[in-house]
């Protein structure tokens, strides 16, 4: 019996590397802290109350944030993993079953599990304060998406201890992710994990077409919404046509992997590239769909800071649009080297380029936003003004790039993963933070330290250059990507990628700055109590720092675009109507533990259907009937859940005009 | 302001290191170094493309820099402030033009080059045929016409067209020898064809260039071009002193492992149908019908008996830029 525990145990648990027993250690370590802190403090019931039940957009986009940061945290650990052992290609830190396994995690995770969630937190906190509404249109369905969001991102974690993680590739290209390649529980670990959270983005962006459509401040026509807003909208709108063919893609490469189809292997006369078309399909939106609220949120901050309307508006609106339309018509470009032909090559070269037009038109309109404006050099707008430099190169490489016949020399090679991290960090890591330091009052009513903020935003900015910009050359030096070591082919790639993984440590350090910055500022924050700390112009900043959990005590009128500007103007010149608004009591929906429970019975159910196509034995026997069991457990939860959901009737509340008015006094508001 | 001059300090002495290193070496830049027809192309494409995009990156900063200056919130700063200017019909159709133009300039040049690289690189002369395959995790080349076989080294003759037919008993690869011109997939079941030439002699680099698993980071191979006459005298001495490769030899070369350079006196003829077919190729002659609609070129040359059947596979590739299967 023992025995066979014992062998159960090795071939469930990932065994044999020093670093994987460090981290278990630390796994278990952590847990055992955050239960002992939880239950100490008698917080258990705090926890389930406030948070894992809750449906306020605003906790939901602060548990997207704190996630998000968690998976920033393996994601980078895993980048410096990676840069210590191409900096010393001879020494035997990561064997190439390890090194695999983690720039597959590592590019899954800071897509998936650290940038769409971070998109999602702020798209949560800030988009129904802009609109003047009270929450997302589909509250209940918010918290669904968090919770299948986060559970489906543990799944994918887990595989880093018990069963071993994907190594094929961020993308999974077949026939290598095939059974037949790719034995075993990772490759199932990843299509589960990226699944169960990709139903979450889905609602997601369904749910803001709706919140941005429906539930507007009276008054506020869709060409006065301001840009992030804009930018979520056209986000979501990708977001709804792109997922749909992730979720296809991969249930069919699993139906490969557990039924032995052969949608995907060219023996049976199935057909890998159709696999590589379709995962492209969603993949190249998917970029656009992170970088697109990225353009909103300099948006924002660029006429903030600058004491200025956003420059060309309309312009604006419409450049985002056009991205959001051609960003379909692009996906060739990744695999121009697949042989498609000179003219399907020559199409999407040209879409390609063409996309740079309108991201070209909005640099311009940033720039000119700030001419004859006040520039403010916070925060915030130091991150935004490092962001243009950087998209611009970073967008110039992406045109190279674009060049089909160039794209045959760099396809595969450094100077791609150098583009595209320039992109990815320069545009969608820079604004996501500035985003993050701009909202950060109010979302927790004070505002993060400055001056360890700048240290933070000059280690990354010199950091990144110094870590990407070498690359470029090592590109050019015909160094791919994807290799554990070169030492036995050095072509004087060694000295650059010494220097990059420099590079790649000063971001680190720029991160545990920010760490420092946010525990620093929990105590030592400027308090921000006008909740308008930086002067700005939208609807969010005329409501309390941390905005109270119904938003609005009353609905504003918002006509015309920067309202809050605007109403500021009036009472500056006395023209405001000092009527009193009338108080109502304030429809709300009421928490639920059903989310959270639905996303746990779907974590059960993808465990199983990760282990159901292995060989694991207990004994004799194959384990594949506990598998299968386990998933149809999770699914009937999943289906029970949506049943007791359909019957609950008692979904909402209404605050009562005292309690509105008490807590508003509270915050210092007159009503 | 200490800190700040420090700091100014700490940023030259990083530029000065990244100066040194980037520029130190210049012939390790074998992409930028091109030495056969098909990378010059794509060597004077990289070229124009940056120039393109500095046009209008170095202008664009100059004006970041010096807007960011200018318009700083400081008291006593004399600038212009407009809030309530936020439109222009005039800039704006200016800024969508200026992209609009650089765009069409480099999409013309890409269009151009992209149908130029299908075309054959030298119709007139008859090509080297070379059948590649990309096996975890090494390289294996066979000369049909020299009845000769390699694992991760090839040589060619200096000024030849060299026809490569690729493809895979293993993932998906990438085949690529940068100095002589840009990549292409090798896929199972399937023989795609990239016409590549030296113009000179020398040693050139070529790796793998789509990941492939465990041992993908030992997946490189040394070219190398030498004058028609030395290129002879190898095949033959490769013919007299290497031994055969069996088919029991390849089943033994194709498991997974990393391998050195290996040279074979003869192969199997029908080897490489074999494996294109094994890994599906079957498929592929269903299509033919369907892919001769592709046809613009005339397939001649690849016309030797032992792939009948890759002629198809090449064929439906065929538009694909680079190779040109003649
Ligand atoms: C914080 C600094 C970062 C560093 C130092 C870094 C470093 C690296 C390294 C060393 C690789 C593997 C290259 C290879 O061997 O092929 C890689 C791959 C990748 N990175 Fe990063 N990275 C960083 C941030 C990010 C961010 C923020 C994102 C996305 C938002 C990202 C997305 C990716 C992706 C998608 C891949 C490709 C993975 C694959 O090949 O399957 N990285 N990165």
């Amino acid at each position: 019996m023992l025995e066979n525990i014992k062998n159960f145990a090795s071939q469930f648990f990932v065994t044999g590397d020093p670093l994987i027993y460090g981290a278990d250690v630390s796994i278990v370590l952590t847990t055992l802290a955050i239960v002992f802190v939880l239950t100490y403090f008698k917080k258990w019931g705090w926890l389930w109350r406030e948070w894992l039940t809750t449906v306020d957009h605003k906790k939901i986009g602060i548990m997207y944030i704190i996630a998000s940061l968690l998976m920033l945290f393996r994601g980078g650990v895993d980048a410096l993993l990676m840069r210590i052992q191409l900096a010393f290609p001879n020494m035997p830190f990561l064997h190439s079953e390890h090194y695999n396994e983690i720039f597959t995690t590592h590019g899954t995770i800071m897509i998936l599990f650290m940038a769409m969630p971070f998109m999602f937190g702020l798209f949560n906190i800030v988009v129904p304060l802009q609109i003047g509404a009270r929450d997302v249109a589909y509250p209940f369905l918010n918290a669904v998406s968090f919770w299948l969001f986060f559970l489906g991102a543990m799944l994918f974690n887990i595989s880093f201890v018990i069963g071993g993680s994907a190594d094929a590739g961020w993308l999974s290209y077949p026939p290598l992710s095939e059974n037949q390649f790719s034995p075993g529980p990772g490759q199932n670990f990843y299509i589960w994990g990226i699944q169960i959270s990709g139903i979450g983005s889905l609602a997601t962006g369904i749910n803001f077409i709706v919140t941005i459509l429906k539930m507007r401040a009276p008054g506020m026509k869709l060409m006065d919404m301001p840009l992030f807003t804009w930018s979520v909208m056209a986000s979501c709108i990708m977001i709804i046509f792109a997922f749909p063919v992730l979720t296809v893609t991969l249930a069919l490469l699993f139906i490969d992997r557990f039924a032995g189809a052969h949608f995907f292997t060219i023996d049976g006369g199935g057909n890998p590239m159709m696999y590589i078309n379709l995962i492209w399909i969603w993949g190249h939106p998917e970029v656009y769909i992170v970088v697109l609220p990225a353009f909103g949120i300099f948006s924002e901050i660029v006429s903030t800071f600058s004491r200025k309307p956003i420059f060309g508006y309309t312009s604006m609106v419409f450049a985002m649009m056009i991205i959001s339309v051609l960003g379909y018509f692009t996906w060739v470009h990744h695999f121009f080297t697949m042989g498609a032909g000179a003219n399907v090559n020559a199409f999407f070269a040209v879409t390609t380029m063409a996309i740079a037009i309108p991201t070209g038109v909005k640099v311009f309109n940033w720039l000119f936003t700030m001419f004859r404006g006040r520039i403010r050099m916070e925060q915030p707008m130091l991150w935004t003004i490092a962001f243009i430099p950087c998209f611009l190169i970073g967008g110039a490489t992406g045109v190279m790039l674009a060049v089909a016949p160039a794209d045959y020399q760099y396809h595969n090679s450094y100077f791609l993963i150098a583009h595209f991290h320039q992109v990815l960090i320069g545009g969608v890591v820079f604004a996501y933070v500035a985003g993050l330091i701009y909202w950060w009052p109010k979302m927790f009513g004070f505002k993060l330290n400055d001056r360890l903020g700048k240290w933070a935003f000059w280690f990354w900015n010199i950091g990144f250059y110094v870590c990407f910009m070498p690359q470029y050359a090592l590109g050019f030096m015909g160094m791919t990507r994807r290799l554990y070591t070169y030492g036995n082919w050095d072509l004087g790639w060694a000295p650059l990628n010494l220097l990059s993984t420099i590079g790649a440590f000063l971001m680190g350090i720029g991160f545990i700055f920010q760490a420092w910055q946010i525990i620093y500022s929990i105590k030592h924050g400027e308090r921000d109590v006008t909740g308008d700390p930086w002067d700005g112009r939208t609807l969010e900043w005329s409501i309390p720092s941390p905005a109270p959990h119904y938003n609005f005590a009353v609905i504003p009128h918002a006509a015309g675009k920067d309202v809050w500007w605007r109403m500021k103007e009036e009472m500056k010149q006395g023209k405001a109507k000092q009527e009193k608004p009338k108080l109502e009591p304030i429809h709300m929906p009421k928490n639920s533990g059903i989310p959270f429970v639905m996303a746990v019975f779907w974590f059960i159910a993808g465990f199983g259907f990760t282990f159901a196509p292995t060989d694991i034995t207990f004994g004799e026997t194959k384990l594949t009937f506990v598998w299968i069991s386990m998933a149809v457990i999770g699914l009937l939860g999943v289906g029970l859940c949506m049943l007791a959901r359909s019957f609950q009737y008692d979904t909402d509340y209404y605050i009562p005009v005292d309690e509105v008015k008490r807590t508003e006094a509270s915050l210092g508001r007159v009503v | 302001m200490k800190k700040q001059k420090l700091l100014r300090r700490v940023v030259f002495f990083i530029m000065a290191a990244l100066a040194t290193m980037l520029l130190a070496g210049c012939e390790n830049y074998i992409v930028l170094n091109p030495k056969g027809p098909v990378a010059e192309t794509q060597y004077r494409l990289i070229i124009i493309s940056i120039i393109l995009c500095l046009v209008v990156v170095i202008p664009v900063l100059a004006m970041l820099v010096y807007v960011v200056w200018r318009y700083r919130d400081k008291p006593g700063n004399k600038a212009p402030y407009t809030p309530e200017w936020v439109d222009s019909k005039t800039l704006e159709i200016v800024w969508w033009g200026i992209p609009i133009v650089i765009i069409a300039i480099l999409g013309f040049f890409t269009v151009r080059d992209t149908f130029a690289l299908a075309k054959p690189q030298d119709p007139e002369t008859k090509p080297l045929t070379i059948q590649v395959t990309s096996l975890d995790w090494k390289w294996l080349f066979q000369y049909p016409e020299q009845g000769i076989a390699t694992v991760n080294y090839i040589e060619i003759p200096t000024g030849v067209p060299v026809q490569f037919v690729v493809t895979s008993d293993a993932p998906m690869n990438s085949f690529w020898i940068p100095q002589l011109g840009g990549q292409t997939y090798t896929m199972p079941g399937m023989a795609m064809g990239l016409s590549l030439k030296a113009n000179e002699p020398g040693e050139y680099f070529g790796s793998g260039a789509n990941f492939t698993g465990e041992g993908f980071a030992h997946m490189q191979f040394k070219v190398v071009a030498k004058s028609q006459a030395e290129f002879d005298k190898w095949v033959q001495s490769v013919k007299q002193t290497a031994p055969a490769l069996t088919k029991d030899g390849y089943k033994e070369l194709a498991k997974p492992g990393i391998s050195d350079k290996q040279f074979y006196s003869s192969f199997p003829p029908e080897l490489f149908k074999e494996i294109v077919d094994k890994n599906g190729g079957q498929y592929y002659k269903q299509h033919e019908h369907h892919m001769k609609m592709n046809q613009n070129t005339n397939h001649g040359d690849m016309n030797h008996d032992a792939n009948q059947h890759m002629e198809h596979g090449a064929n439906q590739h065929e538009m694909s830029g680079m190779k040109a299967d003649k």
